[in-house]
């Protein structure tokens, strides 16, 4: 895959905008999914397979450091330059 | 009820097929899983024919994600929406607890409990992001009481019961409701084949007095599939002549 963090990036609020119900206006880049962005546990669920599907690749269960559009964006940069 | 898409696995032949019958008079479109292809095509010919829904029978086998996930795709690119799912599919395996062979164990917790769980998993992700949809699960009275000879089969239907209330939990805050209906002794071609004292016996047992018949359980599942249903979620409901209270 050969995405920029950028395009990376636009993916990722595109998704959760779409996921959470929210404005894109609503989101920062340190906007976290739960406390700022107001999802539930299944919504997190629910993103994370969005980010799957949408990047070809796995994010393991145990995946406890994607808490912030930031953070996302950071690991879904990290396994696609990989 | 009318234009909404049901997908019920195990809908060729049997009880399976009472549910398919009830919901297509309602005027849903009725998609048919099942392992018996030409079963599940002829089947829902005749649906199509004699109540006007559209249909289709399809090959899956319920115990493969992938299968299913090809399937409820194939549901999706045709129908648009996938409103009700019923998880009907099972198969029995009976024996004695402590002569029963592995195979016969494993062959019936696949089918009857992984498999719901495969259809609830997929389907239920679609209906997550739908907002909207249904699922009914067939559990069976013998997975509440128990049954000599059903270790396997009681077991699974357990499974099916204890499935059934948390995908409800986990799915109640996008409105979708999981609910399951446990047949007593229903009159199929499994039941045709007692001796007539094995069948006196069984009917003492019923306060009803009498077998079910498969429109019965059909009736139950198409009320917790329509939205007279809608404040209805995590139950059992017993269609049993009043076997189990």
């Amino acid at each position: 895959m050969s995405m920029s963090r950028e395009e990376i990036r636009e993916k990722v609020i595109d998704i959760t905008c779409d996921q959470l119900k929210v404005s894109r206006d609503q989101i920062k880049d340190e906007s976290a999914f739960v406390e700022d962005l107001g999802a539930d546990s299944l919504d997190i669920a629910e993103l994370v397979m969005e980010f799957e599907d949408e990047f070809d690749l796995e994010i393991p269960e145990n995946e406890q450091g994607i808490r912030t559009i930031n953070a996302a964006v950071d690991f879904i940069s990290g396994k696609a330059t990989k | 009820m009318k234009g909404r898409n049901a997908v019920i696995t195990g809908g060729a032949r049997g009880i399976g097929e009472a549910i398919a019958r009830a919901l297509a008079r309602l005027g849903v479109n009725i998609i048919i899983w099942d392992v018996l292809a030409d079963a599940a095509s002829a089947t829902s010919a005749s649906l199509n024919q004699e109540y006007g829904v559209k249909g289709v029978g399809l090959a899956v086998d319920v115990t493969s994600e992938a299968s299913v996930t090809a399937a409820s795709e194939q549901v999706i690119a045709e129908f648009g929406s996938l409103d009700i799912l019923v998880n009907n599919a099972g198969i029995t395996r009976d024996g004695l607890l402590i002569r029963m062979k592995e195979e016969d164990w494993d062959a019936v917790l696949k089918i009857n409990l992984k498999g719901v769980w495969i259809g609830t998993k997929i389907v239920g992700r679609l209906m997550l992001k739908q907002r909207r949809g249904t699922i009914v699960n067939i559990a069976s009275v013998v997975g509440v009481m128990g049954n000599a000879g059903q270790a396997n089969y009681s077991a699974s239907k357990a499974g099916v019961i204890g499935l059934t209330k948390t995908s409800a939990k986990e799915f109640a805050s996008r409105g979708v409701r999981v609910n399951a209906v446990a047949p007593g002794y229903i009159r199929t071609a499994m039941t045709d084949k007692l001796t007539d004292e094995q069948r006196q016996r069984m009917q003492a047992l019923i306060p009803l007095g009498e077998l079910g018949e498969p429109a019965d359980v059909a009736d139950a599942v198409a009320f917790l599939a329509s939205d007279a249903s809608r404040y209805i979620t995590g139950q059992v409901i017993n269609v049993c002549g009043g076997m189990v209270m």
